[in-house]
């Protein structure tokens, strides 16, 4: 009857990183609400509240340049070899880094 | 998204900041664990033992700790008491704060830039819109919620329900009644 709280894996793999990093002493969880707030806040988010984890997760990217742990181009660098590799994996195949072609 | 998250994800097993089984647990716990049906226990607790009630009232944190749930991020919460003449309703205008410990994670719509900008400025025309209409003479509080102190509304106990178990009564209370954009359900409607 509660209805499901993520609508994709991913949603809920970005909420619980930030739960688990919270739960680390990485930042607090006030710190957290702060960079969260900048970016619902933004201009242009979804009046339906549909983007809400698109603005979780770069709420997180920007916390984790903040906390020096990783920039963007690291990011960007490492979301392109992703996704390579799930394009040059067979349908049906667990997706693995290694088969990223230009790795 | 899903490559940045997998990417997200990498560099910091990697770091040994998170691990996949944590994030596995972390998951399924707030997918399959926690909901409603635990701030449901606490109100049908306190409609059914004044002393408890009592307690919600005066350190809502240790009340609703002692029926084990607790929030992870450190927060504290406050019980907000419907009376006949106080109707509460719960914003959170920063982001989307949220008793987590209770509620679970927030309706879409509680995150949403219409709810979180109109509910302090127009709270009788957004209780409208979620069908509640309340008398004039009623008066609305709001609370705006913080990462550290989150909001529980305790409805008012429907009539028609003495002698109900605890467990009976839980059936009645909703997640809306308990952020205020509802009532506790009629014993009828059950």
């Amino acid at each position: 009857m509660d209805p499901r709280p993520f609508d994709e894996p991913w949603q809920a793999e970005a909420f619980a990183m930030v739960v688990a990093l919270h739960e680390r002493g990485l930042f607090t969880w006030p710190e957290w609400a702060e960079m969260l707030s900048q970016e619902v806040k933004r201009p242009g988010v979804a009046a339906d509240g549909s983007d809400y984890y698109q603005c979780w997760l770069r709420a997180l990217e920007r916390m984790l340049a903040a906390k020096g742990i990783a920039g963007a181009s690291d990011i960007d660098g490492l979301a392109a070899a992703w996704q390579r590799a799930a394009h040059a994996t067979p349908h049906g195949k667990p997706i693995l880094l290694e088969n990223d072609p230009e790795a | 998204m899903a490559a940045r998250v997998r990417a997200l994800e990498t560099i910091l097993t990697q770091k040994g900041l998170v691990d996949a089984a944590a994030i596995d647990v972390i998951v399924d716990t707030y997918e399959h664990k926690i909901g409603p049906r635990n701030g449901a226990r606490v109100v049908a607790k306190a409609w059914s033992d004044p002393a408890y009630a009592d307690w919600l009232r005066k350190d809502a944190t240790a009340a609703i700790a002692s029926l084990g749930f607790t929030g992870r991020q450190g927060e504290h919460m406050q019980a907000a008491f419907n009376t006949p003449d106080t109707h509460n309703l719960v914003v959170c205008t920063l982001c989307s704060c949220y008793p987590w410990a209770v509620l679970g994670l927030p309706p879409v719509w509680y995150k949403a830039p219409p709810y979180r900008s109109r509910a302090v400025i127009d709270p009788r025309g957004v209780l409208a819109e979620f069908g509640l209409t309340l008398a004039a003479e009623t008066k609305i509080r709001v609370w705006d919620s913080t990462a550290e102190l989150r909001y529980l509304v305790v409805p008012e106990r429907p009539a028609g329900t003495e002698g109900w178990s605890e467990e009976k009564l839980a059936g009645l209370v909703t997640r809306d009644s308990m952020i205020g954009t509802g009532l506790a359900l009629a014993p009828e409607a059950a």
